[in-house]
């Protein structure tokens, strides 16, 4: 029990000491690596509670994934070399407000949310869960997932689909002039196809490949 | 005292496991330039000790003396940083994978999402290895290596799928005791050619290695480093070929079975034949580097998304309707 505690304290100071240090941090880049390893240690503390799939999970579609996008765009827009000075710089301190705002909005969203849950237990209906040992948590998860809870996952999963046809559709662009490579075309390619012997009109010249 | 003594029993067991799969990464090593040498009718590396057993001790040895170069203008912290993850990424995915029905060090309940996991984290230590130079080449090389592990993992994902559907647990040795009656590289050929092909370019393994290209990016990420840094970015490279290897043998050959369950073949322990097994794949991830000229980076994005992500989304939908058409869907 208490290698447990200790354990929970590590992963759970070493995640919000990285939360803080996302924001503190004055290169873009090591913040994106401080929220990778917030990332990881909230993944552990999930671990730590007997939820394994959704820790593993998180560490694979979050870490493994959605931040390596996040460090490729920060590094390809390199605005590692703007350093990050909120906090020391006098130009940006109108950020601050609006920021104040926002994370105030955030805490009381938290705290209606804990408190509801706390003090009105049945004002989200809970679904009644065998939690056993006999079977895993990945098999208690699937069997909520998919029979009372079906459609809105179903629906969870259309508007992901939407959301990534219309990323798709926002930054598609058809230029022209492009020359693609037609694997079709070049496997079909015959040898009387593939050498021509055109007779050159002396002084004009031909055009060829249009 | 009681603490003490389990810590120290674990300790031992980690290295009943480390000690192995360090040194087998050295002589894999060896193994893949003496395959790749034969095969070009050369004779590889022969000289020290029998065989030329001992050339990677030789080579860890003048690495260990070699100096360490931090370049000035390199980010010195992640620089450092960088091949120890790579490293450490590659030797800890180990620890689930199980050598026979009770040699295994820790036997966890999602034992495949921990290793899909654990290799999605190695993209890191490239990334960071390639940025940290603060120089062009290894940049570059990062990205390209990055975009390319990103893109390979969907279809290796989307395989492990089709393997579950037939297995129903996420636990590694129920995914092999499942095989019990027939391997499923049987009903799931396509998808272990399409694993394999997958698993070379999720290693960075020619024809794949566009990330330490020679010809245009001189060693990709691992341009900047020197001595033992880049001997662990080398080593964990090893491993993490070893690993998928590892992870191959399990999913589509057996495990730790033995092919036919047969009296003389049953009393040889599961280690031999997962080592066997790991070693036969390895033989062939060596015979297509000698054989197979490199991709071009188009190419190889059009093969992960347009072919490979289709074909093995397919799959799995013929495998779950199979399954779910004859009753034979796995119940807890």
């Amino acid at each position: 029990m208490i290698a447990h505690a200790l354990f929970f304290y590590f992963f759970s100071i070493i995640a919000v000491i990285s939360a803080i240090m996302v924001t503190a941090s004055k290169n873009t880049v090591h913040s994106v690596f401080f929220l990778i390893l917030d990332f990881i240690s909230i993944s552990c503390l999930f671990i730590m509670i007997g939820a394994e799939f959704l820790g593993m999970i998180m560490l694979i579609v979050y870490v493994g994934a959605v931040a390596v996008l996040f460090l490729f765009v920060v590094m390809m827009l390199n605005v590692a070399q703007q350093k990050n000075q909120w906090f020391l710089s006098k130009s940006s301190s109108s950020h601050i407000p609006i920021g104040l705002i926002i994370s105030a909005i955030i805490f009381f969203e938290l705290i209606i949310v804990v408190g509801g849950w706390k003090y009105k237990p049945d004002l989200v209906n809970p679904i009644n869960l065998s939690l056993t040992n006999e079977i895993s948590n990945t098999h208690s998860l699937g069997q909520v997932l998919y029979t009372d809870y079906i459609h809105i996952f179903q629906i969870s999963g259309m508007i992901l689909l939407i959301a990534m046809i219309g990323a798709i559709v926002l930054t598609f662009r058809q230029r022209e002039g492009v020359k693609k490579q037609s694997y079709l075309k070049q496997i079909s390619r015959e040898r009387s196809e593939g050498v021509d012997v055109i007779d050159v009109p002396s002084n004009k010249g031909i055009k060829i490949d249009d | 005292m009681e603490y003490l003594n389990t810590i120290f029993h674990e300790v031992y067991k980690i290295l009943l496991l480390l000690v192995p799969v360090l040194v087998s990464v050295a002589m894999i090593v060896w193994l893949d330039r003496r395959v790749w040498a034969f095969v070009q009718k050369r004779q590889g590396p022969n000289v020290v000790g029998p065989f030329g057993l001992l050339q990677s001790l030789a080579d860890a040895l003048k690495y260990i003396f070699k100096e360490i170069i931090i370049p000035a203008s390199s980010n010195k912290v992640i620089f450092i940083i960088a091949p120890i993850i790579t490293m450490t990424l590659a030797l800890i995915a180990w620890a689930v994978i199980p050598f026979s029905e009770s040699q295994v060090l820790a036997n966890i309940n999602v034992g495949i999402l921990y290793i899909f996991a654990v290799s999605s984290l190695g993209v890191y230590g490239i990334i960071m290895g390639g940025w940290a130079s603060n120089s062009k080449y290894p940049f570059l090389g990062a990205i390209r290596s990055a975009a390319q592990m990103v893109s390979y993992e969907v279809s290796i994902g989307i395989i492990i799928i089709n393997v579950l559907l037939c297995v129903g647990s996420l636990n590694l040795n129920d995914i092999v005791t499942a095989q019990q009656n027939m391997w499923f590289i049987i009903p799931l050929f396509p998808m272990f050619v399409i694993f394999f092909i997958s698993a070379l370019a999720e290693t960075n393994r020619p024809p794949f290695d566009l990330p330490e290209a020679e010809a245009e990016l001189v060693a990709g990420y691992q341009t900047e480093y020197s001595g033992m840094m880049y001997a662990m970015f080398w080593l964990g490279e090893y491993a993490n070929i070893l690993l998928m290897c590892a992870l191959g043998s399990i999913l589509f050959l057996g495990g730790w079975l033995s092919p036919v369950d047969l009296y003389p073949l049953n009393l040889i322990p599961g280690a031999f034949w997962l080592i066997f097994k790991i070693l036969l794949l390895f033989i062939l991830f060596a015979l297509v580097k000698a054989i197979v000229p490199r991709y071009r980076y188009d190419q190889l994005m059009r093969l992960g998304w347009k072919i490979f992500l289709p074909l093995s989304l397919i799959y799995v939908v013929i495998t779950a309707s199979y399954l779910f058409y004859f009753n034979l869907l796995p119940t807890i």
